[in-house]
């Protein structure tokens, strides 16, 4: 039997789809991925937003964010996701991997955050500000609209980077898609790795489709940038900023 | 500490494989890319079909890309080289992106110029617009290596053997051997940013001009 036609029958054994009292099922994996994704990227949104959008607007400490941003990057996900886990202790898994998330997670989150707010045309600032608004109704009703779209890809990229260091917590007895591939290496499985690799790809590529949808359906259709549109884009961000700072007289 | 100066002598060779593992895809990567950037930034067809692909593969986790390998090329799933192939896919993924975008954004005039001054199209690449992509460029080759530099070690979770070696064995004595896991993130770490300022010196050794540009203005 073919190694395709083997994936394909792990896929397909409703077995796999059960939770019983022995393992989990698909659905139950899933949702504890989902789980800790979710967690993580609803603490570190909730740290690194209003921290971006504060050193975007005041523009101090901005050459600190991308600094700390790129030595972060340089965290092994493994090495945090062991070491955090296992000084915290295997019954305090789940606050210890959300942490390790949350440290990966919030540099992503904080400088698309803060580049978001700093390219804001500095035009439509001033405008704003002439026009009497106050300094968080700038930050509300002007910069944070306006850094939408590059502030939704920092969300996406946190997210999947999230999603991807997720699976490979099952390495320190943590649920989770990744299960299926580290228990599926141990018992040399392949047809359970494999299968376990393309559950954990296809949920990667759905949240992504998810989260590009409600980016689409929450920028502003004016922000849509599409080459050769970029200008008209501009001027219309203009319009918008001239709109919300009348609206909000 | 105890734990490294007791396996110094270990440590040189997994070292030199943990960087010949992310770093060869760094090489690989940035000569693939180069003419499908260029490919891209020329034709809308080709920019059409790169570039979401290139997201589509981005999208894909590493541990999981990692084990879809060997279904790909047909190789044994221990092998290190489907490790170095998926990190060569995310490299080349990274860098068409910004290759693209870099090309496009060479000012029309000064590709004109470059055509009256008698370049040809492969002449004038070369030339003019791949030296003025070099920042962007080296901008992705950096993020490229330092992101590789920790990948290689969830590598180590479907037994190819890297820095990641110290963390698992590590985590896998009872109790814990905090120094090992220590020791090899630290490493990992340092060898990252080390990569990084050597290609951050490497961008600024090719663009001289981005160094003397305002200053040698302002003197004349």
């Amino acid at each position: 039997m073919s190694i395709f036609q083997q994936i394909v029958d792990w896929l397909t054994d409703p077995a796999h789809w059960r939770t019983t009292y022995g393992a989990a099922g698909i659905p139950q994996r899933v949702l504890e991925h989902l789980g800790y994704t979710a967690l993580a990227v609803l603490a570190s949104a909730v740290v690194a937003i209003p921290l971006g959008a504060w050193i975007g607007h005041t523009g101090k400490g901005g050459t600190l964010v991308v600094g700390i941003v790129n030595s972060f990057r340089a965290l092994p996900e493994l090495g945090l996701v062991i070491l955090l886990v296992l000084w915290f202790g295997i019954l305090n898994a789940v606050p210890a991997l959300t942490i390790a998330l949350v440290v990966l997670g919030i540099p992503v989150l904080l400088a698309g955050t803060y580049a978001g707010i700093r390219n804001v045309d500095r035009a439509v600032v001033d405008a704003a500000r002439g026009m009497g608004m106050r300094e968080w109704e700038i930050l509300l009703k002007v910069e944070l609209p306006n850094a939408l779209p590059l502030m939704f890809g920092a969300l996406r990229a946190a997210t999947l980077q999230i999603i991807a260091t997720v699976s490979i917590a099952a390495q320190v007895s943590l649920g989770g898609l990744g299960r299926y591939v580290i228990d599926g290496f141990s018992n040399r499985e392949f047809d359970q790795m494999a299968s376990g690799a393309i559950l954990i790809a296809a949920l990667a590529i759905a949240v992504e489709l998810v989260l590009t949808g409600v980016q689409w359906l929450v920028v502003s259709p004016g922000l849509r940038k599409s080459g050769a549109r970029k200008a008209r884009a501009t001027s219309r961000i203009h319009q918008m900023a001239v709109k919300s700072a009348s609206e909000s007289t | 500490m105890n734990w490294l100066l007791n396996n110094l002598d270990g440590l040189g060779p997994i070292i030199l494989t943990h960087l010949w593992l992310a770093l060869v895809p760094v090489v690989v990567g940035t000569l693939v890319s180069m003419p499908l950037g260029w490919a891209s930034s020329r034709w809308p067809v080709a920019r059409a079909i790169l570039v979401p692909l290139s997201s589509l593969l981005y999208t894909i986790p590493s541990l999981a890309l990692f084990v879809i390998m060997p279904l790909v090329l047909g190789t044994q799933s221990l092998e290190p080289i489907n490790v170095q192939v998926a990190l060569t896919l995310y490299t080349v993924a990274l860098l068409v992106r910004s290759i693209t975008d870099a090309l496009s954004a060479v000012p029309e005039s000064v590709t004109t110029a470059a055509t009256a001054m008698g370049y040809r199209p492969i002449g004038r690449f070369f030339a003019v617009e791949l030296p003025l992509a070099v920042p962007v460029l080296i901008a992705g080759i950096r993020v490229a290596a330092v992101s590789n530099m920790g990948l290689v070690a969830i590598g180590q979770l479907i037994g190819v053997t890297s820095l990641g070696l110290l963390l698992l064995q590590g985590s896998q004595t009872s109790p814990p051997n905090f120094d090992q896991i220590i020791v090899g993130i630290v490493i990992i770490v340092l060898l990252a940013l080390v990569v990084d300022g050597l290609l951050a010196l490497l961008g600024r050794r090719l663009t001289p001009w981005a160094r003397v540009g305002p200053k040698a203005g302002a003197a004349t």
